[in-house]
């Protein structure tokens, strides 16, 4: 259920202004309003990529939301890997690495 | 009038938002086969076009999540995404409420169509309308099929949604345009980003452009996955599209190309 929770925030983040805008002003507020784990919450307000990857965020929720942060492509994909190489394989949902955390596919 | 052209054209938000990274030859052929189909739609003069996508949600998440929804709404905003990451303006486009509850109606006599008088557009529809409707002039209709959150909407029902969209197009007075957006392999958003199984690609299209239904039903999401990634799980846009259309198709680009993520694909398919 929690996972959920996560995604539904990164969902709300990613397609409604208010919410952006409130995020900016006061992420830890906004996240309160989700039931997340205590993991979950440090990787959401680091924010940490890797660990939210590895968390089993959706990679089409997740790309937004690094781009919402302003990290560049190259960057969110170096993120992910090294979340992995961190945190341990991708612990759920359909988008678990399936090269190795050193090889780098393209960008 | 009837459903008066059948198309579909690879999404992925790469091929704008990471234009120039692109070797030029591939960005050129395959913005070329771009205007190619953009040609094609507009020489079919269709008074509204039906864009099938497979969204990423921009407007369904797992709190309700539709096997098919259609759109109903008189306008359409997109994209969801930063326009400067996208790098396509936002736009507001127009819809056709009154034509959508009458493709609906007919849709819904076989296949149970969640309708909805908002939408928020993602790259998925607007990196195709980018290109296809680039001064923002055409009638659009939004139409969904679950390709993201599992339990994903079965192939053989990807099929069913299709051939209900021929009906219900062939039952209205107006030329409608069907456009279908997806894959083909790819393993978009995570590190594998640019990862492609072209010989899995050529393959699934082999059997698209043949309208062989019994091969393109016979894959299961659990082998897409090994072999096409994630991403594979989008050709069920383009599997209604052959139901709807009924004709042979004709590949007209493919090539993979990593930086945009994907197999980079136009096609069109004859309406019969």
């Amino acid at each position: 259920m929690s996972l959920y929770a996560l995604s539904k925030l990164l969902f709300d983040l990613n397609r409604n202004e208010a919410v952006k805008t409130a995020f900016k002003a006061d992420p830890r507020e906004v996240a309160a309003g989700y039931s997340l784990t205590e993991e979950e919450r440090g990787a959401l307000l680091t924010p940490d990529i890797g660990l939210l990857y590895v968390l089993g965020v959706n990679g089409q929720i997740l790309m937004h939301f690094a781009a919402l942060c302003g990290i560049e492509w190259s960057d969110y994909l170096q993120r992910m890997r090294d979340g992995v190489k961190t945190h341990g394989p991708v612990r759920a949902g359909i988008y678990a690495l399936t090269t190795s955390p050193d090889e780098k596919v393209a960008g | 009038m009837s459903l008066v052209f059948a198309g579909v054209c690879s999404h992925a938000p790469g091929i704008t938002g990471r234009e120039e990274r692109a070797p030029k030859d591939l960005h050129d052929g395959f913005y070329a086969a771009l205007d190619g189909l953009r040609q094609a739609l507009d020489a079919a003069r269709p008074d509204a076009v039906i864009v099938v996508a497979a969204e990423h949600f921009a407007n369904f998440f797992m709190n309700n999540m539709p096997a098919f929804a259609v759109g109903m709404a008189e306008t359409y905003v997109g994209p969801i995404e930063d326009p400067a990451w996208l790098r396509i303006p936002r736009r507001e486009v127009k819809g056709a409420p009154d034509l959508s509850k009458r493709l609906v109606e007919e849709m819904m006599q076989t296949v149970d169509v969640a309708y909805c008088e908002e939408w928020q557009f993602d790259h998925g529809i607007m990196v195709p309308l980018h290109f296809l409707d680039p001064d923002n002039q055409r009638v659009i209709i939004p139409a969904n099929i679950n390709c993201q959150g599992p339990p994903l909407t079965p192939l053989h029902r990807a099929w069913a949604f299709g051939e209900a969209i021929r009906r219900a197009a062939d039952k209205v007075p107006e030329r409608i345009a069907l456009v279908a957006t997806g894959g083909i392999s790819h393993w978009p958003a995570t590190p594998d980003s640019g990862r492609i199984n072209e010989a899995w690609d050529r393959q699934f299209l082999t059997h698209w452009a043949a309208q062989d239904r019994e091969a393109m039903l016979s894959y299961t999401d659990a082998q897409t996955y090994v072999d096409a990634g994630q991403g594979g799980f989008e050709i069920r846009t383009f599997i209604a599209a052959a139901a709807a259309a009924r004709g042979s198709g004709t590949l007209h680009y493919y090539a993979p190309i990593p930086i945009w993520a994907v197999g980079c694909t136009v096609a069109t398919l004859e309406i019969a």
